[in-house]
């Protein structure tokens, strides 16, 4: 099973994302703003995916990805864009920093799960 | 699997509950045409989040409704749209509408979408009025292509040199592709370079495959195939064709924007009555949560380990106790003691909470009612950061809106008013808290017109509150507005006389242990003053005798104690008593008298009522009289209501450490039992 780095500064949202994994037998890790998942990345490591939340307050979803693709053991890792946004502009904007995939709002446990099998061995 | 939603739900009505305020915060901000960036930002976020949350837990009236209103913010954020008094108004009247759609749904009701949709129609003119873009959007009907026999789809995929470097794989999608249907593939590496030249981080292969329908499977639809590609479509070449007989019309999926198009339908929606504030009703029934401090936690737990270790030291001088040890013994008994105060402290302390949270919605009434009743109004709040407990704060929520309501209604006059009496235009209702002693103070000042006592006095007598002939000082005769059906006001408006007085405010107040007061200047303004008690849980109390049971006196009532000096009484008509301390005449009272405790009623007996107790309780002194003073403790407070019944000068009961039973004296209980004491032998 995998082991899940999670970052929103949604409680809401970022405890329905990790209690979902967590049922289906996922280690999880949750932070709740992108400078915190940073922090987290940079002292563990083993992530096999990483899902954050775009628009967070102190660092926004596509900066932390561009900031975890710096570190070495995470260049390949899976990460995926919460958002909200239906329009292209951001899901590229993402892309472009690095980010795997996305998963668009709204989401139900279910999706999440099938979406996540899409990275996941 | 399937995953209940439910326990997040309540967490998202808080952030969402929170996300409001900050959006209100920000928005009162920038009333005056000023587009701070951070605060647009900070604003848009909230927006977003609820948008997101509300649309993954099924509250899709909320999603839609956001949907429209964030698409104005982003246009604030983009520069693209200034912040006029029109849009702020109209964004804080959809924070409103959220909220209360909000609270709807925590209640489990169907929300209201009418006013929602009325609304959404407004902000969407607003919208369109500024950037015709969002009218071009839609339209597209699907073009439904006609249904042909597909057999399967080919899709030629060779991702880009780069496409590993995002985290995506190749092998699974190409695994995913085989899940939907029976699948043959080719793979195409031309491009592999000899193993020397080969850059592990690069992707040479290109693949071609086929998937078939498979027959006991629906047919593949194009989207599934799509939606396996997405994140790669910028990071691949990809060309994905239908295989059948003849070539299928393409069909677009339809962006999720939904654009009314009517753009005439002005039915301007009443403003709505007051500043409707849904979220004060919301939760009563709901068990509430408080956000602590963690530092707070952790002293917390710091000062348990510190118990731990008295505990583990008691527990061991107790194991082989020798008279010796006593010093020790007292040592850590002391500990223990020391440790027990700072535990309760500390947990006192995580129900505390910055009286911001009850302060933080005036910005939003004043800018609204001020509208409303063309003043030109400015709040200050003072001591925001002042603590109290969330019970006590949640409490004097809706008698401070009362109080506030009053001031700028009745209290401040309009600007012509003003003016004229050569004050500035803008009126300023003041709210100030602060501790004094063991009691949390509230203030609600204005600089309008002041209480006219003149008027007042005949608006008390027309009501049948007091007499023409009663001679009453000022603060009695301003103590009359919080009188049961008294007001003033000679035409009852809709802000803050809906039948409801000043004394509901004041029966709120007092059932939480405080007291309210009322200074005024004619001209000049009018001070409100509310006095609670920190918290409602825990009493700092004199323990004393009287008639010989063991009473807890609030500590904070206590002015002083001291000896009866027989010379210093003097006996009124009947039984009343008068104490001359120092230059003014205290009425005295005896507990044990009071509560029909002693035996022999002689007061004169030298072991009785030998001390008097001075309180004070709302500017109104007694002299309570005792037989003894015990020690001073804190005591928990236990209700007598839930337990037994109300009891006139009872606040409650608490348990000694000896397991005995005391009783709380409660002092305006008192001091009201002595006055109809008084009273009623004057009537004789």
């Amino acid at each position: 099973m995998a082991k899940v780095l999670i970052a929103d500064d949604m409680a809401s949202m970022r405890k329905m994302v990790a209690f979902t994994l967590e049922s289906s037998g996922h280690e999880v890790v949750q932070a709740d703003d992108g400078d915190v998942a940073l922090k987290i990345a940079q002292q563990q490591s083993g992530f096999d995916l990483v899902i954050t939340d775009v628009n967070m307050p102190n660092m926004d979803g596509i900066t932390l990805t561009q900031e975890l693709r710096a570190i070495p053991a995470l260049k390949f890792t899976p990460i995926l864009l919460l958002t909200t946004e239906a329009g292209k502009e951001k899901k590229m904007e993402g892309k472009a920093a690095g980010a795997t995939g996305w998963l668009v709002k709204p989401f139900d446990p279910d999706k999440l799960l099938m979406t996540i099998k899409k990275v996941l061995r | 699997m399937s995953i209940d939603l439910e326990q997040f739900k309540q967490i998202f009505f808080e952030e969402s509950f929170e996300g409001l305020e900050t959006m209100e915060t920000g928005l009162l901000s920038m009333k005056d045409g000023e587009t701070d960036l951070d605060i647009v930002n900070d604003i848009f976020r909230a927006a977003h989040s609820i948008k997101g949350g509300s649309a993954t837990f099924g509250f899709n009236a909320v999603a839609s409704f956001t949907h429209v209103m964030e698409g104005l913010l982003d246009e604030m954020r983009e520069g693209k749209r200034q912040a006029d008094p029109d849009v702020i108004n109209i964004l804080l009247e959809s924070v409103d509408e959220i909220s209360s759609l909000m609270t709807a749904y925590q209640n489990q009701e169907e929300p209201n979408v009418e006013q929602a949709q009325l609304l959404q129609k407004k902000l969407e003119n607003i919208f369109s009025a500024g950037d015709d873009e969002a009218g071009g959007v839609n339209t597209s009907t699907a073009d439904q292509g006609e249904e042909n026999r597909c057999l399967g789809w080919h899709v030629e995929f060779a991702p880009h040199d780069n496409l590993l470097l995002t985290g995506n794989d190749p092998l699974l999608m190409l695994a995913e592709l085989g899940y939907l249907g029976e699948m043959s593939m080719q793979m195409h590496d031309e491009k592999l370079p000899a193993f020397a030249d080969m850059d592990p981080e690069v992707c040479y292969l290109k693949w071609i495959v086929d998937v078939l329908n498979a027959t006991d499977h629906d047919p593949i639809e194009e989207e599934q195939i799509t939606e396996i590609f997405e994140w790669v479509e910028d990071e691949c070449d990809l060309n994905i064709t239908g295989i059948y007989p003849e070539r299928k019309s393409e069909d677009r999926r339809l962006g999720d924007r939904r654009i009314e198009s009517e753009q005439t339908d002005r039915r301007q929606a009443d403003r709505r009555e007051g500043a409707r504030r849904p979220t004060d009703k919301a939760a009563t029934a709901q068990p509430t949560n408080i956000r602590v401090d963690t530092n707070r936690i952790d002293a917390l737990i710091d000062m348990v380990g510190e118990l731990v270790i008295t505990q583990s030291m008691l527990g061991q001088l107790g194991e082989d106790f020798e008279i010796s040890k006593l010093g020790r013994l007292r040592e850590g008994l002391e500990e223990l003691q020391r440790n027990s105060r700072e535990i309760q402290e500390a947990v006192m302390k995580v129900r505390m909470q910055p009286i911001s949270f009850a302060f933080n919605r005036f910005p939003r009434m004043v800018h609204d009612l001020s509208q409303k009743l063309d003043k030109k109004i400015r709040l200050e709040l003072v001591g925001e950061d002042t603590e109290m407990d969330k019970t006590v704060m949640e409490k004097i929520n809706d008698p401070l809106v009362h109080l506030v309501r009053n001031s700028l209604d009745h209290g401040l006059e309009g600007p012509e008013e003003r003016l004229a009496a050569g004050k500035d235009e803008e009126g300023t209702v003041c709210l100030k808290a602060f501790h004094q002693g063991g009691s949390i103070v509230v203030e609600v000042s204005d600089d309008g017109r002041g209480l006219d006592r003149d008027r007042l006095f005949a608006k008390g007598v027309e009501r049948g509150l007091i007499k023409e002939t009663d001679v009453l000082s000022d603060e009695q005769v301003y103590m009359l507005l919080f009188a049961a059906g008294f007001s003033t006001a000679e035409q009852l408006s809709d802000i803050s006389g809906r039948g409801v007085g000043l004394d509901v405010v004041r029966r709120n107040i007092e059932s939480l242990g405080g007291n309210t007061d009322v200074r005024s200047t004619l001209g000049e303004g009018t001070v409100f003053t509310i006095r609670l008690p920190l918290t409602l849980a825990v009493l700092d109390g004199q323990l004393l005798k009287a008639g010989g049971q063991t009473y807890v006196l609030p500590l904070n009532a206590i002015i002083e104690s001291l000896q009866v000096d027989a010379a210093s009484v003097s006996t009124l008509a009947g039984d009343t008593k008068m104490y001359l301390l120092r230059d003014a005449y205290i009425p005295m009272i005896s507990l044990s008298m009071l509560f029909g405790t002693t035996l022999s009623p002689s007061s004169d007996s030298n072991k009785t009522d030998t001390l008097l107790i001075i309180v004070e309780w709302a500017d109104k002194c007694i002299g309570l009289l005792v037989d003894e003073l015990l020690g001073q403790q804190q005591v928990v407070i236990k209700s007598l209501e839930t337990n037994y019944q109300r009891v006139a000068g009872l606040s409650g009961a608490t348990i000694l450490g000896d397991g005995t039973v005391s009783l709380i004296l409660d002092i305006s209980g008192l001091i009201e039992m002595s006055a109809k004491v008084h009273e009623g032998i004057a009537q004789q």
